[in-house]
């Protein structure tokens, strides 16, 4: 049998440190120890992919999930998954929530003094086509305060989710605006090492803008590819 | 054309509904082959504290030894309501259950067969990487031939193995530092 295995990661240039001390929280919920090194197994390079997840049309447009339009400006957040060598990830799930334009999360936990919006939810999926393309609408998500440190503000952000193809392959990140003033003070965006961080910022992209209704953003993301040399299996 | 990885980033506090509700805690469906498990994992950080904002997801083969998926192309049937994924989030107390079915020995890709185990990812405010673990089941005679286990110091071995309960339910400890932390993989 012969089975692909996934390119791992160079230490240091793409991900965060687990402990990243200027992100308090990752304090005491780093491992101490480094991680043992696994062998791609069927365990690894299978995963859930969620074929059979069954989406409804509307779920990429988290502006209709009530009974009116939620308020703040309307915008296309669109791209594509793909892997290192540039290939799509089809039919990928991509999942997203973030905040409603004042700052606030419809979610229990979430005690910043900014109004709810009741026709604002904050979740969307979609499956990417065959291209690897994805496109949510939504509304723009303000900046909101946390308690890491006096006067810390989370730039504006949307929590993206993605399974690709394999238990190896899963990511869970954050994709943020550009040219936002917050950046360069936020510790979970500059956990990432330098060369990487500007990866998680979307672009611009004035060719999507529709006239008269919302301003557009792409954001493709890029997952683990297959290593070029197949494993041989016994 | 050749792309640089996306970083990964914390799933914060306040990832909710969306991603929790649209899955089971349940993952086996009546009629699915196999022997009925309840399981309990639980989060904790290095000082020992219960982790109330955490989320799990767990990845299995079937009874049968086969994982739902295009790359497991081995001539052993699939059951139809079982696809292995779950996901769940700690409750308050830092805990969440799944009830599914024992996964069958997969391969090990230098020859022989791996103990059942269940693949693990934690996340958690606080934790900027996805972190990969493996659910094992106290007394399975094949944990002594297991090719992963023999790959961490037996010192730390029983991190990754679940202990079964006077009511029957299997239970994990999950610690993310401290004397008791968890064994995490490199996947
Ligand atoms: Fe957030």
């Amino acid at each position: 049998m012969k089975e692909e295995t996934y390119r791992r990661p160079a230490p240091g240039q793409d991900h965060p440190p687990n402990d990243s001390p200027g992100y308090k929280s990752t304090a005491r919920r780093a491992p101490s120890r480094p991680a043992v090194v696994l062998p791609h197994s069927l365990s690894e390079i299978t995963g859930p992919s969620q074929r059979a997840a069954r989406l409804d049309s509307g779920e990429n447009d988290l502006t209709r999930q009530r009974m009116g339009e939620p308020l703040g400006e309307r915008i296309i957040v669109q791209g594509r998954v793909l892997d290192q060598d540039g290939k799509p990830v089809p039919e990928a799930l991509v999942e997203i929530w973030q905040c409603n334009a004042a700052g606030r999360y419809h979610h229990p936990g979430d005690q910043h003094d900014a109004p709810l919006d009741p026709n604002f939810y904050g979740g969307g999926r979609v499956r990417a086509d065959a291209d690897g393309a994805y496109k949510f609408v939504t509304i723009k998500p303000g900046a909101y305060p946390w308690k890491n440190h006096h006067n810390a503000w989370r730039p504006a952000h949307i929590h993206f989710s993605l399974f690709g193809p394999a238990f190896a392959t899963r990511l869970i990140t954050q994709m943020y605006f550009p040219s936002d003033p917050l950046l360069s003070f936020d510790p979970i965006y500059n956990s990432v090492p330098e060369g990487a961080r500007a990866r998680l910022q979307a672009a611009f992209d004035m060719e999507a803008t529709q006239p008269e209704w919302a301003l557009a953003y792409r954001f493709d993301i890029v997952l683990r590819g297959r290593n070029a040399t197949p494993m041989e299996n016994v | 054309m050749s792309r640089a990885l996306t970083p990964s980033q914390t799933i914060g506090p306040f990832y909710f509904g969306t991603i929790i509700n649209a899955y089971r805690q349940d993952l086996a469906s009546q009629g699915v082959a196999g022997e009925r498990l309840q399981i309990e994992l639980s989060l904790h950080d290095a000082d020992g504290a219960i982790v109330p904002d955490g989320l799990f997801e767990i990845w299995q083969a079937n009874s049968h030894g086969r994982y739902d998926h295009p790359d497991d192309r081995r001539n052993l049937p699939l059951d139809p309501g079982f696809d292995g994924f779950g996901r769940a989030s700690t409750d308050t107390t830092g805990r969440a259950t799944f009830s599914t079915i024992k996964p069958g020995r997969v391969p090990w890709p230098a020859g022989g067969l791996q103990a059942p185990h269940i693949n693990v990812s934690v996340f958690a405010r606080g934790v900027l990487n996805r972190l990969a673990t493996r659910l094992y089941f106290e007394g399975d005679p094949e944990l002594a031939e297991d090719p992963v286990l023999k790959l961490v110091e037996s010192t730390r071995r029983a991190t990754l193995i679940a202990k079964r309960d006077a009511s029957g339910i299997w239970r994990l400890p999950i610690h993310l530092g401290g004397a008791h932390e968890t064994v995490f993989f490199d996947c």
